[in-house]
């Protein structure tokens, strides 16, 4: 698997992205300055990481979703590429129109870093292949604009045709308000676009991907993709 | 040409910022608070003085990037 992670001003968790994706794909994933107007030939997955692009003025990923790299993952989403936006990269990809809705304030209003757990509610995408429908992760959160909204339509939309790929949960898996962390609408934690190759998630999984990260949970979603891959070549 | 793009959050989005500000106003007993929504106002000087133009150009601004129209209403106003 040939990935490259797009890089902007204030982000901070590429090299976390880099490094989850290097061990598991036995790849060196491409580093992509947001001012580049192509990405690397061949280049299988576009990862957008998370962190504090443009020190979120505005809006969350607003500016970050304007860069000249932007047009490029665009094109490489609209001929069927993958594309995973973690975090920032879920708020940049939504401000980019390439996920419908937006991150809003968390409703409690406070910065949350904590694990959580994340119910896996299918497990026929290219996201989900590593792990099995209604499987519990644990991975960690680190946000203050997580709190996922859209219009109705959209959400029905959303919900009817699967493309809500991770929801908060309870460690048995359970849905509700006691574990929706931040307000998100339908405890939405990630969500793919129409076609299916383009997710966004506020969790990041590629800090549980080591032992002495004290959960390997999240390695299931990259190991999935290289499967994915694979099997596709 | 000087102009003001005002943007709020539309009916019925949830704004916890407000909520907290509504919170602390009643805190620090102001009467007859009833609600507060907030929002962002921008402040930007046009070169030219060709009035469409400037309308023009600010509502290309505020719909390309100042206003996230998922959940945001703006109102451009040209001060002269």
């Amino acid at each position: 698997m040939k990935s490259a992670v797009l890089v902007f001003p204030g982000i901070n968790r590429e090299r976390d992205m880099a490094r989850a994706l290097r061990m598991i794909s036995g790849h060196e994933p491409a580093m992509v300055w947001h001012a580049e107007t192509s990405l690397p030939k061949g280049t299988d997955l576009v990862v957008v990481p998370g962190g504090f692009s443009y020190g979120d003025y505005l809006r969350c990923g607003a500016i970050a979703a304007r860069a000249p790299v932007m047009d490029a993952v665009r094109d490489h989403a609209a001929k069927g590429g993958l594309v995973l936006g973690v975090c920032n990269g879920f708020q940049i990809l939504c401000e980019s129109g390439l996920l419908p809705g937006v991150l809003m304030r968390n409703d409690r209003l406070k910065f949350i870093c904590k694990d959580v757990h994340l119910r896996v509610e299918r497990s026929d995408s290219p996201f989900t292949r590593g792990y099995n429908a209604g499987q519990v992760i644990r991975v960690p959160v680190a946000h203050g604009e997580g709190n996922y909204a859209a219009d109705e339509e959209t959400l029905k939309r959303l919900n009817g045709d699967g493309r809500v790929l991770y929801r908060y949960c309870s460690a048995d898996g359970e849905v509700g308000d006691l574990s929706n962390i931040n307000g998100a609408a339908h405890s939405i934690a990630g969500i793919v676009n129409e076609n299916g190759n383009v997710l966004g998630m506020m969790p990041h999984p590629e800090n549980h991907v080591e032992d002495i990260m004290g959960c390997t949970d999240g390695r299931g979603l990259f190991a999935g993709l290289v499967a994915h891959l694979d099997r596709a070549a | 040409m000087k102009a003001r793009v005002t943007v709020t959050l539309k009916t019925g989005i949830l704004d916890p910022q407000g909520k907290a500000i509504e919170g602390a106003l009643k805190s620090l007993g102001v009467d007859g608070v009833a609600s507060v929504r907030q929002g962002k106002v921008f402040d930007i000087e046009l070169a030219g003085a060709d009035k469409a133009k400037a309308e023009a150009a600010l509502k290309a601004a505020a719909d390309k990037l100042l206003a996230n129209t998922v959940i945001e209403n703006y109102r451009v106003e040209l001060l002269g």
